[in-house]
Order: structure tokens, then sequence, then C-alpha cells
């Protein structure tokens, strides 16, 4: 079954990111977790996510376009990234889950794929 | 009375004597174990209702069972509670009325509801966690966040595992004293999967949650004085109480991860060693050797170092292999491992690795940080750097994870 693995990081944590004293070790705990899920097997894709400052957001209202910079509200903690996996079931889902450090900082959220819905004829 | 203090009251009734309380009921009723739940939890509502307008009645466990039983005859009348209960239930009423007026302790029936719950007609997987929640009361989102299930699922299973008790009349007796092993081996599962996710937790500073480790070592106190006879619970025990001997040294000042080789021993517990100690002896009186009773004889060899200054390897090594032919697990393997190399140099410990192979290790976090250490003990840098990787991609634990990232750096 597949599942999203949504990592969900503080805006302290993403700003490790650049922080030449925090970076190393926030790059290393994060390509040692990426580069274990692709030779485990499991990964079937994922990416990580610049921050939200640098989103655009766009909404259509009324026929009207609204664009708008950054994401639609603002919150503590931020998509920093996601993997979409294939594991036998939720409880190995779980256990992935807790491995990325995004559990141990922000979270980690789990949800499964939903599959393609049935063809319309 | 303060509401706090009738708060603590009620937390304190429930904190000792919750399981005792399940368990008497559950005899009661037929072994309707849910039934007894819902029976208790409603009367720890009453309790908070009038215990703050009464005071706090003078026996508040048997206040607690005339409610509770009160509830089941209410629940049964209308008929929520199959009939065949009445008599029982009637029964149960006398009990707890005779409870209520006598100075007597009312007989602890934790061991029995034990058995029940790790029956082998229940489903294996919910044993354990079943065992957990009768004994200590320990509700269901904690018992998943134990076993790293989702809390729908693991209520689902006991829920499950409950109904079946009372579909197929599990008998709510003690089996003769050959089931007993087996029967406990789940019942101890349980226990030291709790401690070591309240151990896990301990080794964040942030984490608000240091209880379960507690509890388990208070349970495993509980199994100890419940089957006194048995040598595995108090090698459990003993186990538990050494590692939690170390609770204060297992971290820096900075908060970093201190592994067992490098703490100061000035800062374990000396009474909890030695409490230890003591129970690993009384242990090796029956003369039946077992899993924990070894495990824990291995972590007084390393307590020893408190005292000594130094560490018997090869006596560690000898309990590593009769440990080896009781327990196919990997654990017991790598700990071998580690320990040949301490005598015999990294290479060795290397090629005792070798012998663990297939698709049991390729998840499995200790192996692959005795790997990385061995590897680059032994100067091969590059392969090491390659196993700490996979060792911090495994590691849940972020004090652990910064660990081996500094040693991989």
């Amino acid at each position: 079954m597949e599942y999203m693995l949504l990592f969900t990081e503080s805006a302290e944590e993403l700003a490790k990111r650049n922080d030449p004293e925090k970076a190393p070790a926030y790059w290393a705990a994060w390509s040692a977790y990426a580069g274990t899920v692709a030779t485990s097997g499991h990964m079937v894709s994922g990416a990580g996510l610049q921050p939200p400052d640098t989103a655009t957001t766009v909404r259509i209202r009324d026929g009207q376009r609204q664009v708008h910079d950054g994401p639609y509200a603002e919150s503590k903690e931020m998509l920093g990234g996601f993997f979409v996996i294939d594991v036998p079931d939720l409880d190995t889902a779980l256990e992935w889950a807790a491995r990325a450090p995004s559990a141990s900082n922000g979270s980690t959220e789990v949800r499964p794929v939903l599959p393609p819905p049935p063809a319309q004829s | 009375m303060a509401a706090t203090e009738i708060d603590h009251a009620i937390v304190a009734a429930a904190r000792d004597s919750y399981s005792q309380l399940v368990a008497f009921l559950t005899a009661r009723a037929g072994g309707d174990f849910s039934a007894a739940e819902d029976a208790l939890g409603e009367a720890f509502l009453a309790a908070m209702k009038q215990w703050p307008a009464e005071g706090i009645p003078a026996k508040p466990e048997a206040w607690l069972i005339t409610t509770a039983r009160r509830r089941l005859v209410d629940s049964q009348r209308r008929g929520e509670t199959r009939s065949r209960l009445e008599g029982q239930l009637l029964v149960a009423l006398e009990d707890a009325q005779e409870l209520a007026d006598s100075e007597a302790d009312f007989p602890d029936e934790r061991l029995r509801l034990l058995f029940v719950c790790t029956h082998p007609a229940i489903d294996p997987s919910a044993r354990a966690p079943l065992s957990l929640q009768s004994v200590l009361g320990l509700d269901a989102a904690r018992i998943a966040s134990a076993f790293l299930v989702s809390p729908a699922a693991m209520s689902q299973r006991l829920v499950r595992a409950k109904s079946k008790i009372r579909a197929a009349g599990i008998p709510f007796h003690v089996p003769g004293p050959e089931e007993w092993p087996e029967r406990l081996e789940f019942v101890m599962d349980a226990i030291y999967v709790a401690f070591n996710s309240g151990w896990e937790t301990m080794l964040d500073p942030d984490s608000p949650d240091d209880g379960l480790a507690e509890e388990a070592v208070w349970l495993g106190r509980l199994l100890v004085r419940l089957a006194p006879d048995e040598p595995e619970p108090l090698g459990l025990l003993a186990l538990m109480l050494h590692c939690h001997a170390r609770r204060q040294a297992r971290r820096g000042k900075d908060g970093g991860f201190i592994p067992l080789l490098r703490q100061e021993t000035r800062l374990w517990s000396k009474p909890m060693m030695n409490e230890a100690d003591e129970l690993i002896r009384q242990a090796a009186t029956r003369r039946t050797p077992g899993r924990f009773q070894l495990e824990a004889a291995i972590q007084s060899v390393h307590a020893a170092r408190a005292v000594t200054g130094l560490i018997d390897w090869p006596m560690i090594v000898r309990f590593y292999e009769t440990l080896m032919t009781l327990t196919p697990a990997i654990g017991a393997r790598i700990g071998h491992a580690l320990s040949r190399s301490e005598i015999h140099g990294a290479e060795e410990g290397l090629r005792c690795l070798d012998s663990v192979k297939g698709s049991l290790i390729s998840e499995h976090q200790p192996y692959w940080v005795a790997m990385a250490h061995l590897l680059k003990s032994a100067g091969r840098l590059e392969e090491s750097s390659e196993a700490y990787r996979k060792a911090i991609g495994l590691t849940e634990n972020p004090a652990v994870r910064a660990f081996l990232i500094s040693e991989n750096s």
C-alpha cells in the first residue's frame, strides 16, 4: 500500500538549513534518512520543499483571480517535504514515519494514498 | 476538603487499585471484562461527583466496588448484559457488601486476569497490550504509542480480544504450573516494551512523558509479587533496575547521548544496582536460566565497573553464548559480536557480525550501529561511514541521532 509521509518542521528547524553551524547536522540527518528509505526499496517518490515564504498562492473567487505571496495560512509548523512510500501496512509506514528527523522536531503525518477513481464511461 | 485533594484521592485510588478492581469485578461478572471496565469507569465518575460533597469514604476501593457492582446490575436490568450473568452479579453484590463491611483486604485477582489476557485462544499480537491495559489500566492511546501502531487499530485489537474472552468462554482461572512460563512470557514482553518506550522518551529532555519506564518497573515488582516462585520475572525486574539505575548518566550537560561505556559510574544509582543484583541471586537459586536473567546478569557485569573500574568481557561473552542458545534474537548476536571485539579486536567482532545476515538486519538499527562502530575501530572508514548513514536513517531518538552524526564526522 502507498502512504504519503508529510514532514512538518518548526520555523526554527527549517532555519537550520541556512545556519552554517547547524546545517551540517541537519542535512546529515535528512540525507541519511532519505538514503535509508531509498535503499530499503520502499521509496516511490518524494522531495524536500523550499520554505513557505517562497510560496505563491492562487485562488479564483467570483471569476476573479487572487494571487498572494506566501501560504494561505500562517502556522507554527510548516511542510518541509514529503515521501510516498510503498509498504505492506500502516504499522510499517508508522515505523518509517517515526525515523524521520521531523518526527522528533515537528511531526510526520502518515496518509494512505487514494487509489485512482474508477474510469468515467 | 479542597477539590484538588479529592482529585488526588481519586487518582491515587485509580493508580493503586484500578487493575485490582477490574480483576475483582471481572472474576465476579462471569469473565465479562468490558462490562467490568465500563462499570468501574462509571464508578470513578460517580466518585468525582460525590466525594467532593460527601468526603472520601473510609474504604475508597470498597466504595468503588459497591458502586460499580450497582452499575453492573443496572445495566443488566436495562438488558444490556446477558442474563446468564445475573446469578454471578448477585454474588458480586454480596462480595462487595462483605468487603465494605469487613476490615480484610479484598483478594488480588490480577494474576488470574493476566492468565486470561495471555490465553492461547487470544490473538498473539493482542496478548501483550491487553495485559498492559488490564493490569496497569494504561489507555489504548499510550499502549498504541508504546507498540507504535495507530490508536484506532490498537483500540480495535483490544476490543476484539475482549469480546473473544467473553464469546469463547476463556476460563478465569490460574492454569497449572507447566503453563506458567509460556503465558508469563507475553506479560514480561509487554512490560519490557513499556519500559523501553519509556526509556526512549526519557532520553529526550523536552518530553513531558517520562512515566512509562517507572510504571514498567512498578509492574515488574507486581509480577514478582504475583508469581514469586518464577525466576524470569525476577530477572526482568533486575534488568530494568540495572538500566534504570543509569538514567542520570545517559545524558551529558548539553543533553547529548552518552553510551554505556563512556558513562560516569558515580552517577549510577547504587541502591537500584544492589537491589538488582540481589534479585539476580534470588533467581539463580531456582536453577532455571532464562533470557531476562541472562540479560540482567550481563548488565550486572557492566554495573560492577562502578566498583572495580573494570569490565569482565570474557564473562559477558559467556553470558551471550548461553543467551544465544535460548533465543534466536538478533540482539544477542550483536551483543556477542561487540563483546568478542573487546577481547580479540574489531575484525573478530566483524567476523561474528558476518554470521548475522539476511533480511532481518536491513532495517535493524542496533546492527548498523554495531557495524559502524566496529568498521571505524578497524580503520575501514569508508565502509564505516556508509554504515553510520544507515544507522542514522533508522534512528528515532534525536539525541542518539545527533550522537551518531558526531561519531561519523
